[in-house]
């Protein structure tokens, strides 16, 4: 059924097909109505689950890390100062192995305070064991926090879905939201391996000295490398359901490309914009929209990008003392190999900062014209 | 070189703990051990209570304390209101 | 002599405890008032050591290690899993230290109290952060020697009024207990169990590194603790607060601190001083009894 609806609440529905059981969560700017649609439902009596109003993020995710312990499906959905708040209970919870599904609505972290979309609060969190995936559009969302919550029990990994804080989670777009029949056929009822049960009582988390922490770390590396063949697995799995197809990587008039932009998030749909203006101004442009995040999709990457080719990457994010993170991945992602595309990176729109079609094509045009540096990024401000 | 080889993916993903902490022996951990002398014993089963190592067997006429895990921590000495328990030089291996 | 307390034991010998520690008597009791029908929530204290390095385990009940600070978040969120699992039954209990309960803890604490959580919380207060080898907590009593107040004076505030602050959350059953009242404490975990709704169980429990005693003393201290008015033992259900023990002729504290060589640097004018916070509670307690 098609409804108009803003990107937090596509984010909800989805949580709520999914027939999550337990949902904690506390507000905050721009992620709070994926929460208080929750408990509009509640209210309502539309939502069978348990709700809980923690009082911090820290909570919210120490309690899901308890629900599903004790076998529930879980939900919660957070940004910036909150992700950071729940940073430690992001590692344990991965290192759990439990298969949380966590909406991270795209904010730049303070100091100095700012509100407005960057992909540095989720980005920061690169190294905690979530798979990451970025969405362009609000059925986007919907879809792939469905998706997640199939991958995520099936390798025991949890996954944070992203969108960008207000020009996506704000927008309201047309989406089209599947029957319960049909998300129940594609995802069948949560059925932990090992969870509390007073019947055969166990403890969850003890001290492990070096060789077995080793190898349970070296079980994660192993699901984790796994993850990205099961999500284009799943993928495709929601196109034969739902009729809408998702890969690692998002390729957009890119096969013959001479020079691609790369970028993530709802500036791929401007983009896409930008790349149509390039082509009808008679240049071989084309876009690498990147969803999977982590694991680094290094497999649909290779296959994306051909010798010669050259790839012009869009970071709304910056890692201090580096590059933009997605930059300095693909460029790590690529090394060794033969005949490398040369990569180019560019670092725009953090804090909020316009990414416009203008912006994208002279973006384009630096590669085109050699201008850019292929060791620094280049930081472009926004014209207004 | 010490290469890790690689578990099967069909092992289980969590192991929770579940092997019973009394494979763990602690009664090497002592240097008193108590001494009940069944005489004076009324059988008040406070050694029992107070035993932070549950380790006073009850199912007897006479307390008898597992020397297997006893610490000789002391209290059921001290808290039996006979006096009929003493922390001696405890030079025996766990019996 | 038929014993006074349930026979089984849910917390096996084998445990690293310390010799004589307090925390362990404490859990046997609790599991002994509770049986098997229950999950453990352990945050960082001297518990997850004592619970056992994998694969062993200690207590034959369900246990889930959590963060320091997020124990009560992490109980709550077990109960709404086990109830959306159908285990409507199964008692839930956060087991924390008084670091992890009156400092870092404090905030998942408030929270779950304020929500009513249907949940069991219990404090085991040894009286500094133990674990990390004795550093003064807010549940440090004033004049005592930690690492990090090892001054003359020794801790020079006050121990923090936990049961004053849980009580501010209006829930339903508060309730203190220590090791030498062992049918007291048992009783007071199986009536927790039958009550819905937050439940906090605050129990003395002496350590002997960190009060720097024999470890032969745990049980009398305890009880002394009791006899010398430094800890009362009472409940408070639904807001009706009632002493269960009432010391006739309360003993003078100096009883109580003296054994203690976290106390040694004492001055006789802060031992005054104590006494008079004691008086000054009891005199309290005493009204606020003849009130219920």
């Amino acid at each position: 059924m098609k409804k108009v609806l803003m990107g937090n609440h596509a984010a909800t529905l989805g949580a709520v097909l999914a027939r999550v059981q337990v949902v904690a969560a506390y507000p905050i700017t721009p992620a709070t109505q994926v929460v208080e649609l929750i408990a509009e439902m509640v209210a309502k009596g539309e939502f069978p689950g348990q709700f809980m109003r923690v009082e911090s993020e820290h909570s919210a995710m120490a309690a899901l890390l308890g629900a599903a312990t004790a076998g529930a499906r879980t939900f919660t959905a957070t940004s910036s100062q909150g992700l950071a708040y729940m940073h430690e209970l992001l590692h344990w919870v991965s290192g759990a192995r439990l298969p949380v599904v966590m909406v991270d609505v795209n904010r730049a972290l303070a100091a100095p305070w700012n509100l407005w979309t960057d992909q540095t609060d989720s980005l920061s969190q690169r190294d905690t064991g979530w798979m990451q995936t970025y969405c362009a559009t609000n059925q986007e969302v919907l879809d792939t926090v469905l998706m997640s919550y199939k991958i995520s029990e099936r390798l025991l990994l949890p996954s944070m879905v992203l969108l960008d804080g207000f020009t996506l989670s704000h927008v309201y777009e047309p989406v089209d939201v599947p029957d319960q029949k049909a998300v129940d056929a594609f995802l069948p009822p949560f059925k932990p391996q090992t969870f509390l049960d007073t019947k055969n009582p166990g403890a969850f988390g003890s001290l492990e000295t070096p060789k077995p922490y080793f190898r349970i770390r070296r079980r994660l590396a192993l699901d984790m490398q796994r993850a990205e063949a099961v999500v284009e697995e799943v993928g495709a799995e929601f196109e034969r359901a739902f009729g809408r197809g998702y890969g690692a990587i998002e390729s957009y008039r890119s096969a013959d490309a001479e020079v691609s932009l790369v970028c993530s998030g709802a500036v791929g749909s401007t983009a896409k914009q930008a790349i149509d203006e390039l082509r009808a101004e008679g240049h071989n442009a084309g876009l690498l929209r990147f969803r999977l995040f982590r694991p680094f999709p290094a497999t649909a990457l290779k296959r994306m990008t051909r010798p010669g080719m050259k790839l012009a990457v869009v970071d709304r994010n910056y890692s201090p003392g580096h590059q933009g993170i997605f930059c300095e991945e693909i460029k790590a992602s690529l090394y060794g190999t033969k005949n490398a595309p040369e990569v180019y990176g560019f670092v725009a729109g953090l804090g909020g900062g316009d990414i416009t079609v203008e912006l994208l094509k002279e973006i384009w045009h630096e590669v085109k014209a050699k201008t850019a540096d292929p060791v620094e990024p280049l930081w472009m401000e926004e014209a207004r | 070189m010490p290469r890790l080889k690689d578990e099967p993916l069909s092992t289980p993903v969590v192991t929770p703990a579940s092997r019973p902490m009394s494979e763990n022996k602690t009664g090497d951990w002592r240097s008193v051990a108590p001494r009940i002398d069944a005489e004076k014993c009324t059988g008040c089963l406070l050694c029992w209570k107070y035993c932070p190592e549950a380790c006073v067997d009850i199912s007897g006429e006479v307390p008898v304390v597992d020397m297997h895990y006893c610490k000789g921590c002391g209290i059921c000495a001290i808290e039996c209101p006979s006096h009929c328990i003493h922390m001696t030089e405890s030079s025996e291996v766990a019996a | 002599m038929k014993p006074s307390i349930a026979v089984e034991e849910l917390m096996t010998s084998g445990h690293q405890a310390c010799q004589g520690c307090g925390a362990t008597l404490t859990m046997r009791y609790a599991l002994k008032g509770l049986g098997k029908e229950t999950v453990v929530v352990l945050p960082a204290c001297c518990w997850t050591v004592l619970s056992g390095a994998a694969p062993r385990c200690s207590i034959g009940v369900p246990l889930l290690h959590a963060p320091f600070a997020a124990a009560a978040a992490a109980a709550s969120g077990v109960k709404a899993g086990l109830v959306a699992r159908g285990e409507v039954n199964t008692t839930v209990m956060a087991w924390a230290g008084d670091g992890g309960t009156y400092d870092i803890g404090i905030q998942a604490l408030s929270g779950a109290a304020d929500r009513n959580e249907d949940i069991i919380y219990c404090c085991y207060d040894n009286e500094a952060y133990m674990n990390t080898g004795i550093q003064r907590s807010g549940g440090t009593p004033r004049g005592a020697w930690t690492m990090t107040t090892p001054g003359k004076l020794g801790s020079e505030r006050p121990k923090k009024d936990l049961d004053a602050i849980m009580e501010a959350h209006s829930i339903p059953y508060i309730a203190t207990a220590t090791p030498a009242y062992p049918e007291d404490m048992v009783r007071k975990f199986a009536k927790a169990k039958t009550i819905k709704g937050f439940r906090f169980i605050h129990v003395l429990s002496p350590c002997p590194p960190g009060w720097k005693y024999d470890t032969d003393d745990t049980v009398r201290l305890s009880r002394l603790a009791v006899q010398t008015g430094m800890f009362a033992l009472y409940e408070i259900e639904n807001g009706r607060f009632k002493l269960n023990m009432n010391p006739a002729k309360r003993k003078p504290v100096g009883e109580y601190l003296k054994p203690q060589g976290r106390f040694r640097g004492l001055k006789p004018e802060a031992e005054t001083t104590i006494q008079a916070e004691v008086d000054a509670r009891w005199t309290a307690y005493a009204e606020r009894a003849a009130r219920a």
